[in-house]
């Protein structure tokens, strides 16, 4: 099901939210011992509100009787959000997020919190403290990260929407690798108030849905300025779903030159090559250009995200909330708190990230990448000023066998090497299921427009969604 | 070796707690001595996933003190973080202005026993306080986390300073302006404002500094002088003996009056600074450097002056009623009511300011109204009540709150003024001192004084002492 079609079911009275909520929970109960989505579920406080919401009338409420599944680092108030850290364990925070309150109030009903890699480091969802995501085209795969609880939950179809959050295309990767829609806005579009932060600049919430249309109705609610977060800006896009059936005629749309000879899958060359043909067919102008360069955009990227997180990520140290270790002295609380509470991964960031902010090293490396930074920014403004869009892979190739990259954190940074550059740049991008690969795992095609350019991102990514004939209706 | 073979460098942070509406970030409301942790936010206590929003009232008060100091206002300021980890600090990164602050290049003139001079003031910004830490044996280390994210703007002083003496002068000077903007309270002691010390010594006429010592937690005046003495003779004695300053902190220990080290150069912090991501750089237009600007009262430099020109006073009575805004302010009605400047001038210096030393109040709380002692001070000069009598009356004002006429009525103070009452009170004197009359007539002309004394006597000093004095003169003849 998608929003949509609960929409016209319950504007024409067939269903109730409180039954939909149930058919969601039970379809959680039966799939997610093999999937392992949620790191936790709330069926009682859910099943309440959805029976609240049957007394009420959808009017006014554009998410009225939604069940939606929220990924584990935006604060929800009174139920634990651990960032699938030990660090966290047990904590609940006192209050939610600006997207959690625009959800209730626009009549969503929060059905669980989604599993993901912990603080949003990973690209895999192997790196959580508690379990491990598998890929619901195939259980022996992963789901991508770090929002693959938020990704395989609706891929399952046990709810038809998440929220992910992308910080170098953690929305996007596991979108592609799922088979789902996942969109990243402008910087700024989404408060982050609420959202645990992993590197404050890159880092936007977003959702993940089964069509573009859906992705666009919980963009209205969940975006707009907030007093509480000084970088959200101004909210001008207007209703998202409106105008996304415009179709590609006239529009302009940038391909990176040399795309046949990108480390990609013959797949994704394929499906490349067949959508700027049906693109052109369309009236839609396709040129081939030089995208900025995206191996000092991964490395810009490693170097900023990490540093922002070892700053971030310093207030985990058993002082005032969730986890302390036993210690005779402050000194040794610090260490042991942080040694058990995080785990490889992000000690391993947390430790580079500290690298490169520390004197004498800070000129080499941070400094460098924000003015790798900035030559990436202008090279996108001033693409953007002649194109509507970008279009290239979210993800080099389909998923990967978990456990296989695990041990390889190059491998799997460079994962990121066709997402990050969104999130350098602050740019919407949205992630289209594509197709599938040879083995029968999903594969996506990523848009990229200018600065606040959700609407034509969406139109876009409507015209893909049409060519590749998905429309919300793969696993079901 | 000479003694003035060395150089004293000073240079000081002086940290002033801003009197804000609410904090640096959030809108949680600052309250000295609320109970522990019950001033705080999910901003302030540095959360998982709360966010930063900057309090723009603090951002005025930071423009109004660097256009106090004369600073040159940056276009655009930038929010860095500072990285260290202690258990006062909730998210173990302060917020604060780093390489681009928000005032720089300014001055403040101080008088010295040299003359004036001028102290560059090298920047000031705003940066996020800490909690407070306290360590109760039993209960173990507490942590109040109230004062996290209270407004603070730092003060770096250029190292132009030479003396603890200029140093207190200094830290003075910066005080009475904080309080004259009404931007901070001022109060050491409570730690509103705060100073801490960074001291070298250099051969004189060296261009090369030496290496650099800092004290903190100097929280008075007389700390800041004597702490700096101490360390001036700590290193003059180093390096007369041929060793080394080593580059340390040191604390003042108030309780025994010396410096205590609190940590080397080995356990400085790499604070690895960044810009904050959280908050976009600060962009200060023209206007709002205006609107600060209008915020900003007469300040005591230029008060100072205008009462010397205005009222005729000499520097060190200007000086002294300048010190505190409130007495100056309560000065000028007083003299503008009377428009007896100088007569005003000795009542509040001495009569009201030695009152609020007794009390220990601010004049603000002050018992007398400007309004009542400007009265007091015109019975007085018409002869109502006898200069004595004044007093009496302005003690009772302060116990009693009420105006000076009913006070006079109440106690029946009033100045007998009428001749035929003092002639009779004269004559009766007359005929009790016969030999002091005829020794008097004889030439005696200094026992005028010892019959006014005696009229004041029994008139139990309500006698008006010229008219006394005339009446006695005119009956015994000049
Ligand atoms: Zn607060």
């Amino acid at each position: 099901m998608s929003i949509s079609e609960l929409r016209k079911l319950y504007s024409e009275n067939k269903v109730k939210p409180s039954e939909v909520v149930r058919s969601c929970l039970d379809s959680i109960s039966s799939n997610d011992s093999r999937i392992e989505a949620f790191i936790n579920v709330i069926p009682e406080d859910a099943m309440k509100r959805a029976r609240h919401l049957d007394l009420e009338s959808s009017g006014g409420m554009p998410l009225y009787g939604i069940p939606i599944a929220v990924k584990d680092n935006i604060c929800t108030k009174g139920y634990e959000t651990t960032c699938a850290s030990k660090i966290l364990e047990g904590y609940r925070p006192p209050y939610n997020a600006t997207v959690v309150d625009r959800l209730l109030e626009a009549g969503a009903v929060i059905l669980g919190k989604t599993n993901m890699d912990e603080f949003a480091m990973g690209s895999s969802t192997e790196n959580s403290a508690y379990k491990i995501t598998k890929n619901p085209y195939n259980t022996e795969y992963a789901p991508g990260g770090s929002s693959g609880g938020s990704a395989a939950a609706v891929a399952a179809s046990m709810v038809p929407v998440s929220l992910g959050s992308d910080t170098g295309g953690s929305i996007r990767q596991p979108a592609s690798l799922c088979g789902v829609v996942g969109l990243k806005g402008t910087y700024g579009r989404v408060s982050r108030y609420g959202l645990i932060a992993f590197a404050s600049s890159l880092d936007q919430i977003g959702p993940i849905t089964r069509t573009v249309e859906d992705s666009a109705a919980v963009m209205n609610v969940i975006s707009g300025w907030d007093s509480r977060d000084a970088t959200t800006i101004p909210d001008s896009t207007g209703d998202l779903t409106r105008g996304i059936e415009k179709g590609a005629e006239g529009m302009k749309i940038a391909v990176p030159r040399g795309y046949e000879e990108m480390d990609v899958a013959g797949e994704i060359k394929e499906i490349l090559k067949g959508t700027i043909e049906k693109l052109e067919a369309e009236n839609a102008n396709v040129e081939f250009v030089e995208l900025p360069d995206m191996d000092a955009s991964i490395a810009c990227y490693y170097i900023l995200a990490n540093a922002e997180a070892s700053s971030n990520l310093a207030r985990y140290d058993g002082v005032k909330y969730a986890f302390r270790a036993e210690s005779e002295s402050l000194e040794e609380m610090y260490e042991r708190t942080r040694g058990e509470g995080f785990g490889d991964e992000v000690k391993r960031r947390v430790l580079l990230g500290t690298y490169v902010l520390s004197a004498g090293y800070y000129d080499a490396y941070y400094k460098k990448a924000q003015q790798v930074r900035a030559m990436i920014c202008s090279k996108f403004e001033s693409l953007f000023s002649r194109y509507d869009l970008v279009m290239l892979p979210t993800v080099p190739g389909p998923s990967f066998r978990i456990g296989e990259r695990i041990d390889n954190p190059i491998e799997m940074y460079l994962s990121d090497i066709f997402t990050t550059p969104a999130n350098i740049a602050g740019l919407p991008a949205i992630s289209v299921p594509a197709g599938f690969a040879e083995n029968g795992l999903p594969l996506g095609i990523q848009l990229l427009a200018g600065y606040a350019g959700e609407a034509k991102l969406l139109r876009g990514a409507a015209v893909l969604e049409r060519m590749y004939g998905f429309n919300g209706n793969k696993t079901e | 070796m000479n003694e003035n073979s060395y150089e004293t460098v000073i240079g000081l942070e002086v940290h002033a707690q801003l009197l804000t509406e609410t904090k640096l970030f959030c809108s949680c409301r600052p309250e000295y001595g609320a109970d522990p942790n019950t001033r705080v936010c999910p901003v302030c206590m540095g959360l998982p996933g709360a966010l930063p929003v900057l309090n723009k009232e603090s951002v005025t008060m930071a423009i109004m003190m660097g256009l106090a100091l004369e600073c040159d206002i940056a276009p655009e300021s930038v929010f860095s973080r500072k990285n260290y980890f202690y258990p006062d600090c909730p998210k173990n990164y302060q917020i604060s202005m780093y390489d681009k602050p928000l005032c720089g290049n300014g001055s403040l003139k101080i008088e010295t026993d040299a003359g004036e001079r001028t102290i560059g003031v090298e920047r000031i910004h705003l940066e996020d306080d800490s909690g407070k830490m306290s360590h109760e044996t039993g209960r173990g280390s507490l942590v109040d986390f109230n004062r996290c994210g209270v407004p603070l703007i730092e003060i770096v002083s250029r190292p132009d300073i030479r003396t603890g003496g200029e140093a207190a002068e200094y830290l003075m000077r910066l005080q009475q302006i904080l309080r004259y903007l009404g931007i901070c309270d001022g109060n050491l002691e409570e730690g509103s404002m705060r100073c801490d010390v960074n001291i070298s010594l250099r051969r004189t006429g060296s261009g090369k500094l030496g290496t650099k010592t800092e004290i903190k937690n100097l929280n008075s005046f007389k700390a800041v002088q004597k702490g700096i003495e101490f360390e001036v003779e700590r290193q003059r004695s180093l390096l007369e003996r041929g060793k080394r300053v080593e580059q340390i902190t040191n604390l003042w220990d108030q309780d025994r009056g010396r410096l205590v080290m609190m940590r080397s150069k080995e356990e400085a912090h790499d604070y690895r600074y960044f810009p904050e991501p959280d908050l976009l750089p600060l962009e200060v237009q023209g206007e709002w450097i205006e609107q600060a600007r209008e915020m900003i009262p007469e300040l005591p430099i230029e008060r100072e002056r205008r009462f010397k020109n205005e009222y005729g006073l000499s520097s060190y009575d200007c000086g002294v009623l300048c010190a505190d805004k409130g007495v100056a302010d309560y000065f000028e009605i007083v003299a503008k009511t009377t428009g007896l400047a100088k007569k005003s001038s000795n009542w509040v210096m001495r009569e009201v300011m030695g009152e609020l030393n007794n009390l220990a109040c601010a004049i603000e709380d002050f018992p007398v109204y400007p309004e009542n002692l400007a009265k007091l001070i015109k019975l007085v000069q018409d002869g109502t009540i006898s200069g004595s009598a004044g007093r009496e009356v302005f003690e009772e004002m302060i116990k009693s709150g009420g105006g000076p006429e009913e006070i006079i009525k109440r106690l029946g103070l009033e100045q007998i003024s009428n001749s035929i009452e003092i002639e009779s009170i004269i004559e009766e004197i007359i005929s009790d001192h016969p030999d002091e009359v005829s020794r008097y007539r004889e030439g005696k002309k200094k026992l005028l004084g010892f019959f006014v004394g005696q009229v004041m006597k029994k008139s139990r000093g309500k006698a008006n002492p010229k008219l006394a004095r005339d009446i006695i003169i005119g009956k015994l003849g000049g």
